[in-house]
C-alpha cells in the first residue's frame, strides 16, 4: 500500500475527529482547558473560598472554629482602629508614589526621547529596577540605608551634610518615605517604559504643523505630546494605583511594618493577622476589603485600556 | 553709509547667530547633566550593591567608608558555585534557593506557555460565548493582591500535603503568569492575517493544525516576548514562595535573600553576593532581550 493511501485510510477510520476540531465553539473549549483548569483551579477557586472563609469565625490554631458569622468580620474590620490605620497608610503610600512616578516617568520619557550622545545606552539601562526582583530591591536599600554602616550615611557624612550618622529607618517619621523612596525606584522605568513607546508613535506631521503655527517647544508639549499620552497616561496611573495597593514584599524586607506601625500597610496587617495571629476568617474580611477596593479600580482599568473589546 | 547699513546688519546677524548658538550650547549642557543624573540614579543603587559584593567586610564595616575595596574578592561567589572547605551553610543554602528558583521558574514558564498560547489563539480567532467575560476575568486577576488568594491555597496546599515543594510554587506562579500569557500573545495572534490560516486550511490544514504549522512559527518573536516577561516575573515572585515553603526543599532565592534581611549580625558581603545572584538572571535577561521585554510590558501593562 502507498503512503498517501495509507494516510487517507487513517484519516477514515475516525471521520468524525476533524470535523469536530473545526468547530470553534468545541475546539475553543478544548483550547481553554488548561488553561481554565490552571488559572481557575489555582486562583478563582481559592479568591471564592476566601470569600467563604470571611464570613466564619475561622481560627486556624482552634479546631472547633469555622461558624458563619455574615458580614460580622466585614464590619468588625471596618472599626478596628489598626486596621483602618492600615489603610490609610495603603491610600498614602498610593497617593505619593503614583503622581511622583508617572511625573518622573513622563520627564524622564520625554529626556529619552531627544537625541544625544549614548541614548540608546541609557534607554538600555532605564529597564534594570524594574527587573530586579522586589526583595532584592528591598535588601538593597535597606543595605543603603544602614544606620551603622550604610552608603548614604557615609556619603551625606563625607559631603559634610550630616554631622553624625542616622538611623534612617528607624524612625516613624523617616521610615515610610524611605519605603516609597525604594519603590519609586524600582517603579519608574516602568512609567519611563510606557510612555517612551507612546512617544514614538506620535506622528512628525504634527510637530510640524505646530511649528508652521509658530508654537514653541511648550507650546507643542501641550497641544500635541500631551494630548497624544493621555490614554496612556491614565493607563500608567491606573495600573499604578492597583500596584500601589498590593505593596508588601518591600515593606516586609525593609521595615516589617515597623518602627512603631508606621509603614504597616493593609497588606501587611492582613498578612499579620492571618498568618501570625492565624485568624484566617478575620483575615480573609481584610483582604477582600483590599480586593474590593482593587475591583473598583479594575473596573476603570478595563474601560480604558480596551472599550471595544470587552464590549464583544 | 549704504555699506556702514549692511555692516551693521551683518553685525546683528552675527550677533543673533552667536546667541542662538550659546542657547543651543546652554540646552545641550542641561541635557547631558539630565541624563548623566538619570544614568547615576538608576545604576548607583545597583552598583553599590555589586561593589559590597566583591568587597571585604572590613572595607565595608570602615569608617569613613572605603568605597572601593582594595582588591576584589570573589569568595563568595566560589564558596556558592564551587563549595570547598570555607562554605557555609549561607552558602549552601544560596545554591539550593537558586537551584529551586531555576526550576520553579523554568518549569512554570513552559507549561504556562503551553497552555497560554493555546487559550491565546481560541480567544484571538474562534467565536465562542463568555468570550468577553473570559477575557476580563483574566485580566481581573492580575489586579488582585497575592494575599487574598495564598488563605485557601496554603489550606489546600496542607490538606494534599504539597506545602514545601517546589510543584506547589510552580503552580501559584502558573497561575499568576498565565492570564498575562494569554492576553500578550492574543495580541501577537490578532497582527497575524487570517487569509494565511484561511491558505493553510484550503490546502486541506484541520484549525489546530494551523495553529501548530502556521500561527505559532509567526509569532515566535511573541512566543519569546511573553515567555522572558513571564519567566522574570516567576522569578521575581516573593509572597507565594515566602508562605508555601519552609525548607530548602523548596525555598526560592528570594525567600532566601529576604531571611538575610531579618537575621541579626548578618554577613553583608554573604547578603550582597546572594543579592546579586538572585538579579543576575532577570537583569541579564531583561538587559539582553530589552525588545521583546518592552513588547511584553507595552502589550500587557498589567503587571510589574
Amino acid at each position: 500500500m502507498s503512503a498517501p493511501a495509507r494516510r487517507r485510510r487513517v484519516l477514515l477510520r475516525v471521520p468524525g475527529w476533524s470535523t469536530w476540531l473545526d468547530r470553534p465553539a468545541f475546539l475553543a473549549t478544548l483550547l481553554l482547558v488548561p488553561t481554565l483548569v490552571l488559572v481557575f483551579g489555582v486562583l478563582l477557586y481559592p479568591i471564592l473560598d476566601t470569600l467563604r472563609l470571611s464570613l466564619t469565625d475561622r481560627v486556624l490554631s482552634q479546631p472547633g472554629s469555622g461558624a458563619f458569622v455574615g458580614l460580622g468580620n466585614y464590619l468588625r474590620a471596618l472599626q478596628d482602629p489598626e486596621f483602618r490605620a492600615s489603610l490609610g497608610r495603603t491610600f498614602y503610600f498610593a497617593l505619593v508614589t503614583v503622581p511622583v512616578e508617572t511625573t518622573l516617568g513622563l520627564l524622564i520619557a520625554l529626556l529619552l526621547n531627544q537625541r544625544f550622545f549614548g541614548r540608546g545606552f541609557v534607554r538600555g539601562i532605564i529597564i534594570l529596577p524594574w527587573a530586579l526582583p522586589y526583595i532584592v530591591n528591598g535588601v538593597m536599600w535597606k543595605w543603603i540605608l544602614n544606620a551603622n554602616y550604610g552608603a548614604l550615611n557615609a556619603l551625606l557624612s563625607q559631603l559634610g551634610i550630616i554631622g553624625r550618622y542616622h538611623i534612617w529607618l528607624g524612625y516613624p517619621s523617616t521610615a515610610f518615605n524611605f519605603v516609597i523612596l525604594a519603590n519609586i525606584w524600582k517603579e519608574t522605568p516602568v512609567a519611563v517604559i510606557l510612555i517612551l513607546a507612546a512617544l514614538q508613535t506620535i506622528p512628525g506631521e504634527l510637530y510640524e504643523a505646530a511649528r508652521v503655527d509658530g508654537a514653541n517647544a511648550w507650546r507643542q508639549f501641550w497641544a500635541v505630546t500631551f494630548p497624544s499620552l493621555r490614554p496612556v497616561i491614565a493607563v500608567t496611573m491606573v495600573v499604578k494605583t492597583v500596584w500601589a495597593l498590593k505593596e508588601f514584599d518591600l515593606i516586609y524586607v525593609m521595615t516589617g511594618g515597623g518602627p512603631a506601625n508606621a509603614t504597616n500597610v493593609a497588606t501587611f496587617q492582613t498578612y499579620l493577622t492571618t498568618f501570625k495571629f492565624l485568624k484566617f476568617g478575620y483575615g480573609a474580611s481584610m483582604a477582600f476589603i483590599i480586593v474590593l477596593l482593587s475591583l473598583v479600580i479594575a473596573f476603570f482599568y478595563v474601560r480604558l485600556i480596551s472599550p471595544k473589546e470587552v464590549a464583544e | 553709509m549704504r555699506a556702514a547699513q549692511v555692516s551693521v546688519r551683518r553685525g546683528t546677524a552675527a550677533a543673533g547667530r552667536a546667541r542662538r548658538r550659546r542657547v543651543w550650547l546652554l540646552g545641550r549642557i542641561l541635557l547631558y547633566l539630565a541624563v548623566l543624573a538619570v544614568v547615576v540614579w538608576v545604576l548607583a543603587p545597583f552598583a553599590w550593591l555589586v561593589i559590597s559584593s566583591v568587597s571585604t567586610r572590613a572595607a565595608l564595616t570602615s569608617r569613613p567608608l572605603q568605597w572601593l575595596p582594595d582588591h576584589l574578592d570573589l569568595s563568595n561567589y566560589l564558596d556558592i558555585f564551587v563549595g570547598g572547605g570555607s562554605s557555609t551553610s549561607v552558602h549552601r543554602s544560596v545554591r539550593a534557593g537558586a537551584l529551586n528558583s531555576v526550576v520553579v521558574a523554568g518549569l512554570a514558564t513552559l507549561v504556562a506557555l503551553f497552555a497560554g498560547s493555546l487559550s491565546a489563539y481560541a480567544v484571538s480567532r474562534l467565536r465562542f460565548r463568555l468570550k468577553g467575560p473570559f477575557l476580563v476575568t483574566m485580566l481581573a486577576t492580575q489586579l488582585l493582591p497575592t494575599v487574598v488568594i495564598i488563605i485557601p491555597m496554603y489550606m489546600v496546599f496542607r490538606s494534599i500535603g504539597l506545602l514545601d515543594t517546589v510543584f506547589a510554587l510552580m503552580l501559584a506562579d502558573i497561575a499568576i503568569i498565565l492570564p498575562l500569557i494569554t492576553w500578550i500573545l492574543k495580541g501577537y495572534f490578532d497582527g497575524i492575517p487570517s487569509s494565511l490560516e484561511d491558505a493553510a486550511r484550503v490546502d486541506g490544514c484541520t484549525r489546530a493544525g494551523a495553529l501548530f504549522r502556521v500561527v505559532m512559527p509567526l509569532s515566535s518573536s511573541g512566543l519569546a516576548a511573553s515567555g522572558l516577561f513571564a519567566f522574570i516575573i516567576a522569578w521575581n515572585e516573593f509572597f507565594t514562595a515566602f508562605i508555601l515553603s519552609s525548607t530548602l526543599r523548596s525555598k526560592t532565592l528570594s525567600v532566601i535573600v529576604a531571611e538575610f534581611s531579618s537575621k541579626v549580625g548578618v554577613d553583608y558581603v554573604a547578603m550582597a553576593t546572594a543579592g546579586v545572584l538572585a538579579s543576575l538572571p532577570p537583569v541579564l535577561l531583561a538587559l539582553f532581550f530589552q525588545r521583546y521585554i518592552i513588547q511584553g510590558l507595552t502589550a500587557g501593562a498589567v503587571k510589574g
